[in-house]
């Protein structure tokens, strides 16, 4: 490298940015933390409230997801997991496949797949509510 | 790997690797976000199952209810309780704590043992257990 003798314009932060498979990791991680801390609090709720509402069958699963908090709180935590997931799905595929092309056309098959699942679920939610 | 001639170290391998309990629970972090990712799939199938009225939500809890889809649905509880237990851990050690070999090792086992005992204990009390409800869930 001829430029670390202080030949190049460039300072060492921004030699430092753009290095990295990502290109922006701080950022990736505070936000994997942040949904991660939402999803501890959404999911066990989530979890221990759809137990109580399958039990019930059609009506008992209707009648829970249109409750005005329940509706809310569904949307939130499936929309906190599929942010999770697919900035986590973005890792692992960046880890694993070397192949620049189909590399992207995974990771835009990953967002694609998890804002679709969004409006599916959000729709869902409203529909049963409404 | 007697046709292995570059004379530089190597990067350890797999298998080369004496398998060790932080190892085998970095792995589970991955391989059940990767389920969690298949699960929460199935999660908005359930929900779009309810939207699309009494027939469609009756076929998904039929499948859901077949020894498979009870297998899929404790695997998915097993899999979010680990991941979830495991993230705990992450977060202590982002603000830099437990990192001593021998408690990160003791933090690893414990996080395996406590998931599993955590997803039986939510399909027990949740009455989940065919003839077994003890809260009275109904």
């Amino acid at each position: 490298m001829s430029d670390t003798k202080g030949t190049s314009i460039r300072t060492p932060l921004g030699k430092v940015r753009g290095l990295g498979s990502a290109k922006h990791g701080a950022a990736h991680f505070i936000a994997q933390r942040v949904s991660a801390l939402a999803l501890l609090f959404l999911v066990p709720w989530f979890l221990i409230s759809l137990i109580i509402a399958v039990r019930g069958g059609y009506t008992g699963a209707t009648e829970w997801i249109a409750q005005p908090l329940n509706a809310v709180l569904i949307m939130l935590g499936v929309g906190a997991s599929l942010y999770h997931m697919r900035i986590g799905m973005q890792v692992v595929v960046e880890d694993y496949i070397a192949k620049a092309g189909t590399k992207a056309a995974i990771l835009i098959l990953n967002t694609f797949l998890c804002i679709g699942l969004f409006a599916v679920a959000a729709f869902a939610v409203l529909k049963i509510a409404g | 790997m007697s046709s292995w001639t570059d004379k530089r170290p190597m990067s350890p391998h797999m298998q080369v690797w004496r398998w060790h309990v932080t190892m085998l629970g970095s792995i589970l972090h991955r391989a059940t976000g990767c389920a969690n990712y298949v699960g929460a799939i199935l999660a908005v199938v359930w929900l779009a199952s309810a939207a699309s009225g009494y027939e469609a939500y009756n076929l998904f809890a039929t499948l859901a209810a077949t020894p498979l889809g009870q297998l899929v649905w404790f695997g998915f509880t097993v899999s979010v309780c680990y991941h979830a237990l495991n993230g705990v851990r992450h977060f202590v050690w982002d603000i830099g704590h437990g990192f001593t070999p021998k408690l990160a090792s003791l933090t690893g086992w414990i996080v395996i043992g406590l998931a599993l005992v955590m997803a039986v204990a939510v399909w027990v009390l949740g009455g989940l257990v065919p003839g077994i409800n003890p809260l009275g869930i109904h």
